[in-house]
Order: structure tokens, then sequence, then C-alpha cells
């Protein structure tokens, strides 16, 4: 090893590699079958459950629970896919403490939740590591429909489409298909693969081809799409990120963090990815914390997560934060930057104190960094689009758009907390109606 | 410090628990463990006749039933009375009194139902120096089929011909242990009294079939393929268990005879319990078999603890003490009027009771939308259902409504005076009576 967390500037290969394996491991390790029945067992099978309430695809969580402790684990996996077609996925990367976790009655009455999701993971792995697709799909209706991005809320879409018999066609504009799942979400959330094996499982239906590097705006258009299909669905997320307004911006090391986590998780191996030895990430999301605990996983030595209010207006859970905070991350408030300084890259970032109301204090602070990532939001790309409210699309009902035959969801899409689990009910919803609407058979 | 030493038909020990006549006891060297452990008697595992000892099967023997986390709730057994030479137990037995005369040594035994069998095994079992036998008449399972064990314990003139001979050739105390597999206890234990039993031992294992193996589909313990019912006890038993140790304690023809209550004890509040009921004192088996013998420690500081509390200064201060308040069911007070109350400060609003009152009890629940759950005194007839699947103790309570309240769901004042079945107008016996 010739690099190591003290090396200055940025390098790759600061750690060992029982490090790397260690630190790019599962968050949550699966639960054994045993562990699974001692948790099931803790569910009280609530009345009207308010964990179904609280969950956006409304799992009966009561239930694939109570099918878990009798050992049907694949039952409760078809209880909790017959609602949320990516329940892999999301019992991994569901902020679930402020989801289902933080409605059950045992949170209420013991601090400790019933570990819904991961029994959920446990359900879900169960059934798809038999690589058996529960579903079959309905007769064929003749009918066509185009999915714009192959993320959760398009997949989830062109999987409930197909599965009632209508031919679906999605189109993406990266190489591979999951959107954030593959290119947006920590690591360690979803090592080995699996956001690919997912797909591949759900792909199982058929009846869903993918058309790959196909950008709406650049290789297609709605017009055409619109022409081509009995109907369409939007669901590609948001292209575009928030920059950065300050002196300096454009220096070498600063970079959108959102492509730090798309290169870390295409990445071979993590040994090749080069890091700063001071990293600073601006921003109080989701995004944020993973590339910040990413960034110290890698190895940095000193990472700083830069927000400019309070710890509880951070959009990262409480969860999040603890888990920055435990691998190292340093949480500052209240600072926004005023201006990049280095010679040619980045070397220094100052930052004005500000107070709640966001008036500034006439205070500043520099802090070393050798890389500088932006995670200040993102935005929605393109032209010729439907109209849109608050800079996304703006939506009625079950994702019904200005443009007749066209449907959005996902975080594309106005309204709706831009989470994953949030997407997958968008799409499913959205498809629902476009079932609804194609045939005229509600259901 | 309360006083934990028993005096059970004479035979005196520590402290009131005693080891069961089963595999914990069926060698010197468990024998000698439980002792150390602090177990205060033992009932040596079941001696059959001279000569070769039966065989036990060579695959499993017990099988079980679990709650929460594997916690074992019952097992069921299909092992058979000691497989060890006769002359070998009586040595060890002898050895090990000579070692503990302070501990209580019960000798159970089970050989063919005939005076000659008795006659001859007794004296030797006298030569021990044991403190008195166990007759066992309960064994469910394969000696049952040879006409032994249950096989008498469910014939009363059998117990008490047997029991007769045990007073004759046998000079110190004997216990009659009995087999719940009856309709009636009442009548082996009134045989057991009428042979000149000293006491009676209660109960023995049931009859179970703890599951069925959904693949090979053989009952389990599966024996190569094939299973026979065992005998079933541990915690899910208590509840049968204490039922028969009532009946006996309150029968006419039973009152007054002591009884070593058996069944499920697993904690010092169970034996204190059984105590209640009327027992001298209690044998353990499935606790020990499940945690090790040293949950004795806990039975006895527990127990001594309680009784502290209570301000008994020794076991026959509570003994039987719960038995006047065991009736039937037609000297209930049907003028107690009690109506279920929520505790809105401990609900944590899973709507458990909701849902079990609303579907199938009498609709006496409320929900609103705000997840409170609120009791409907107009239609609760405080059956307590929601009570016991409330997960939080004493969230919900049953509170008796004072004399001279209108009960909202009759409409009639609550009357102050006791009243019963015997005297209710609905009854057709008081009608046909007048």
């Amino acid at each position: 090893m010739t690099q190591s967390p003290f090396t200055p500037g940025v390098a790759a290969g600061r750690l060992g590699s029982a490090d790397y394996a260690d630190n790019f491991s599962d968050l949550h390790p699966a639960l054994d079958a045993h562990e699974a029945l001692v948790a099931a067992d803790r569910c009280y099978f609530c009345h009207d459950a308010p964990c179904i309430t609280a969950c956006p695809t409304d799992i009966d969580i009561p239930l694939f629970i109570r099918q878990i402790a009798t050992g049907t684990p694949d039952a409760a996996a078809k209880t909790i896919l017959t609602q949320n077609i990516m329940g892999g996925m999301c019992a991994r990367v569901c902020p679930t403490e402020t989801l289902c976790e933080e409605a059950c009655v045992r949170e209420m009455a013991e601090g400790k939740p019933v570990l819904i999701g991961q029994l959920q993971r446990y359900a879900t792995d169960h059934l798809q590591a038999q690589n058996v697709h529960p579903f079959s799909r309905a007769e064929p209706t003749g009918k066509t429909v185009a999915v714009v991005g192959a993320g959760p809320a398009g997949l989830s879409c062109a999987h409930r489409l197909a599965m009632l018999g209508h031919a679906v066609t999605v189109y993406d504009a990266r190489a591979k298909p999951g959107g954030l799942n593959e290119y947006g979400i920590a690591a360690y959330k979803t090592p080995e693969g699996f956001a690919q094996a997912e797909v591949d499982w759900l792909l199982g239906i058929g009846g869903i081809s993918i058309e790959y590097e196909n950008m709406l705006g650049r290789d297609v258009t709605l017009v055409g799409l619109s022409a081509e299909f009995d109907a369409v669905f939007l669901g590609m997320g948001l292209g575009g990120v928030n920059g950065l307004a300050v002196d300096g911006a454009d220096k070498d090391g600063v970079l959108d963090a959102v492509d730090f986590i798309a290169d870390l998780r295409q990445a071979g191996d993590v040994a090749t990815l080069p890091v700063g030895r001071d990293v600073v990430v601006i921003g109080g999301g989701m995004t944020a914390v993973d590339a910040a605990v990413q960034a110290k996983l890698l190895g940095a030595l000193n990472v700083t997560l830069a927000y400019r209010r309070g710890r509880d207006r951070m959009n990262a859970s409480v969860f999040e934060q603890d888990l920055a905070a435990s691998k190292g991350v340093r949480i500052m408030t209240h600072v926004v930057p005023t201006a990049i300084h280095g010679n040619g890259a980045v070397h220094e970032i100052e930052f004005e104190y500000v107070n709640n109301d966001m008036s500034g204090t006439g205070q500043t602070v520099r802090l070393a960094a050798d890389q500088v990532l932006r995670a200040i939001g993102q935005t929605l790309d393109g032209e010729g689009l439907p109209a849109l409210e608050h800079g996304k699309i703006a939506v009625t009902g079950a994702g019904r758009t200005t443009v007749d035959g066209v449907w959005a969801g996902g975080d594309c899409a106005a309204g709706g907390d831009d989470l994953t689990v949030t997407a997958v009910a968008e799409g499913r919803d959205a498809a629902m109606d476009i079932h609804e609407s194609l045939t005229g058979a509600a259901g | 410090m309360a006083d934990l030493s028993s005096d059970f038909v004479g035979i005196k020990s520590p402290n009131p628990f005693w080891l069961a006549s089963a595999p914990p006891t069926d060698k010197e060297y468990n024998v000698r463990r439980a002792f150390e452990a602090g177990w205060g008697g033992v009932v040596w595992k079941t001696l059959g006749e001279a000569g070769p000892p039966v065989v036990n099967v060579n695959g499993p023997r017990y099988g079980a039933i679990y709650g929460a986390d594997r916690r074992l709730l019952g097992l069921n057994n299909i092992e058979l009375i000691t497989d060890r030479d006769l002359y070998t137990n009586l040595e060890e037995i002898k050895r090990v009194k000579a070692d503990y005369p302070d501990r209580a040594m019960i000798v159970s035994i089970m050989v063919p139902c005939e005076e000659e069998a008795w006659k001859a095994i007794l004296p030797l079992v006298e030569d021990t120096g044991a403190d008195g036998i166990e007759l066992n008449f309960g064994c469910p399972h394969g000696m049952s089929e040879r006409g032994m064990g249950a096989a008498v314990g469910q014939v009363p003139e059998y117990i008490e011909m047997v029991t007769r001979w045990c007073k004759q050739y046998y000079s110190k105390p004997v216990i009659v242990k009995l087999t719940p597999n009856i309709t009636d206890i009442r009548k082996p234990a009134a045989a057991a009294k009428a042979g000149g039993a000293d006491a009676v031992s209660l109960i023995n294992t049931i009859n179970s079939i703890t599951s069925v193996n959904l693949d090979s589909m053989s009952p389990e313990p599966s024996i190569d393929g094939r299973g026979s019912h065992g005998g079933y006890c541990g915690p899910a038993v208590k509840p049968i268990a204490m039922s028969m140790v009532s009946e006996i304690a309150r029968g006419a023809d039973t009152a007054g005879i002591p009884i070593s209550g058996i069944g499920g004890i697993t904690t010092w509040r169970d034996a204190a319990e059984y105590i209640t009921l009327g027992c001298g004192n209690v044998q353990v088996c499935t606790a020990a078999m499940t945690y090790g013998f040293k949950i004795v420690q806990e039975m006895i500081s527990g127990l001594s603890e309680w009784m502290d509390e209570k301000g008994h200064s020794s076991i026959e201060d509570f003994r039987g003490a719960a038995v006047p308040n065991v009736t039937d069911w037609q000297y209930l007070n049907l003028n107690y009027v009690a109506k279920a109350k929520i505790n809105q400060d401990l609900c944590i609003s899973c709507g458990r009771c909701y849902a079990a009152c609303e579907d199938t009890s009498h609709q006496a629940i409320s929900m609103s939308a705000e997840r409170v759950f609120e009791v409907i005194d107009g239609e609760c007839v405080a059956c307590n259902l929601c009570v016991n699947v409330c997960p939080v103790a004493d969230c919900i309570t049953m509170e008796a409504m004072a004399p001279g309240m209108v009960d909202p769901r009759t409409g009639k004042v609550v009357e102050p005076d006791y009243a019963n079945w015997t005297t209710h107008p609905n009854n057709p016996s008081v009608t046909a009576a007048e």
C-alpha cells in the first residue's frame, strides 16, 4: 500500500483490501432463519395496522410477518411483491425509521419497533434466491405502452402493465437498468449486485423490452412515443443537478455527489477510486449522506458534511445522520459556502455562518478541502414535457399529466417524497390507471 | 426469613422442591448433582422387576411444542421406566441416601399387578434406607400395554389393591402417583385413600402427539417413520394439573389426603400456586430438563421472598389457602358486574382488543380515526378477552361496578347481595322445585 489516509490531495488505494471489503459490506446483514422467526414473533398483528398506513405501497405488513412466523417466507414474499414489486430493494433502502417502523406500535411502546425492513428482506430474498417469478401475465391485450426510465418508477409501472397483458417498451438513457437503484444509492445498502439481480428477476414476468442509451429529448421524443404507443409513462427521474454559485466552483476537485456515487457503484474495484484526504460534502439530504459516508469508507481522512440549516431540517433521517456520525463524518450546520479557494485545484472552502432564517452572521470559516461534493438538489432536465409545477411534471390522480395519454411518476413528477418506495407506488398506480384507460376495465 | 422446610407425610426435606421420577433421577450421578444444586428431594426414576430391564427406543424419545424464540412450552416423551439393572439402582439409592440424609429420597416402583411381584421388590427398597415409595400408576405408554402404569391407574380397584399390598409389605410412606388420562380424577384418588395410601401425587403425563411431520406423515418423535403417543408435560399442562389437584383437595371422598403437586412447575410462582391448592410439596421435571438443576435456586429464593412479603413463616401457613375459593360454576355470584377499562396512558393502539371484541365477542370496544380504543359499557359483558389479548400488562383491567350503580348493558341496578344460578329465575330446576 503506497497511499494512506494521510496522503495529501486526491488519491486512490488509501486503505488495505480487507478494509475496503469490510467498509462496503452489507450495512444490515441478512437475518438468518432463526433471527427472522424471533423478529417476526414480536409483531402484534395489529388491527388496521399503522405500519400499513405508513407504507407508501400499502404492503400488508402484519400478514407477511405472520407468514414468516409460520414458516412460509415465500407466501410472505408474494404478499409484499403484490403491492411492491421492488420489495427487495425497498427492504434495503427504505428509511423505515420514518415509515413503517416509526409507526410500529412497539416503537411507541418500547422504542424498539419490529424489524419490518429486515423481515421484508428475509422474505423477498428467500423467494428471489430460487429465481422464480411468482406472477404470470394475463392474456395479451394488444396494447403497447412506452415507459421512459428504467428506475423504480418505470420498472414498477412496466411490470404491472406487463402483468396485465400489455406490451411494454422501456427507454433508458443509461447503459444499464435500475436508475438510482443502480447508480444513486450507497454501495453498502445494496451490495453484491443486488440491483441488477432484482431487475433481471423482475423482467421474468415477460412482455418488457428495454432500449438502453435512449434518452428522452436526445434519442426519442415524447411526441414520437405518443404517436407510436397507446400510452406513455414518464419515470426518468431528475437528470440535472443544482450548481454551486460561488467563486471557484469550477476548480478541479469540485464534483457532483451523484456522479461520485455513480462512479463508485460502477467501479469494479473500489480501491481504484480516488478520494480526497479532506472531503467536504455540501447538502443535507440522503445523497449528501451517502456521498459523505462513502468518501469516509474509501479512506478519506476528514469528511465534513456542511449544511445550511440545523440538523432538524435535514432531509436525511436521524438514522442516516447517526450513521454518518458513527462512520466518522463531521456534520457541520448553519454554514453556506461563499468561496472555493485553490490554485487550479480546490485547496480550501470558505463558509459563512448563518442564522436559522438564513441571514448571514458575517463570521466565516475555512476548511481544508481537496474534494468538494455538491449534493444540493437535482432538477428535471428536458424539453417538450407536459406542464410543470415547481420544476417537476404536474400530475393529477394516478399520475395523469396535462398531455392526454401521458402519465408520470417517481422523482420527475410533482408531489410525494423522492423515495424509491414512493416511486414504486406511483409507477404501480399509474399502470393501473393506464390499464383502465386502455381497456375500460377497473383493476 | 421464611422457613421453606417441608414435612410431607413425615418425609422431611429442606425445601418443598422435589425432582419427579424421570430421566433426571435415573442414576447416582444425576441425583448427586441435583442435591448439590439444592433440590430438597428426588423421586428416583421408576424401578421395575429384577431380571432383564426394559429397553428403550434407540431413536428420539422426546417431542416438543415451542413458544416464541423456541421457548419450550410442552414436552412429550416415549421413554419407559429405568432401563438399568434393579440391583445397580438399589445400591446407588442406598449410597446417595447415606450421603444426603437431610434430603428426601423416594423410590418410584412399577411391577406387575401381582402380589408376589410387590412382595418381592418392597423389602429390597426398604433396605436402601429411602424415605418412601411412589407407585407409578401413570406411565401412559409402553408399560401400560403390559398391564402396568396407567393401565393400573385407570382402574380404581387395582389402585386400592396394590396400595394395600404396599402398605402391608413396606413400613414407610406410600405415595400413589395418578394418571390424568381418566374421566374423573377423584375416583383413583379415593381408591388410593381407601387402600391406605399416605398421599397421592399428580399429574403424570398426558397422552399426546406433539406434532406431525408433514413431509414423512409421521407423528413426532418419529422412530423410523412411525410414532406413538407419548406423555405430555411442561408449562402447557399446568392448568390441567391444577384443576385435578383442586378437585381432589375439595372432593368429598378425597379432601384431606396429602398431595404432591406435579405438572408444568417452572418457577417459584407455579409452586406457590400448587401449594395454595392444597399441595404439601411439588415435583419438577420438565423445567429441570430444559434449564438444568440450577433453576431450583430461583425457586427457593422466589418462594422465600414472596413468603416474607406476605408474612408466611412456613409452607403450612398458606397451604390450601385457595381451596375454599374453588367452587362450582353454579355457585358463582351472578350479581357481580364488571366492565373492562382501558388505560389510555398505557395503550399502544395495537387494536387487538378491538379486533377480538368486534370480530369474536360483543362489539363493546370503539375505535376512533386516531386509533383511540374505548370500552362501550352498554355492550361490555366483562368477558375478559380484551384483557387476555392485550400485549401490555395492566393496560386493560376489569373494574367491578359498585352496588347501586346501573349496568348500562342491562339497565338493571347492581344488587349488593350474592345470588347464584341455583336461585336464578331462568334456571328450570328452580321452577321445577317450586
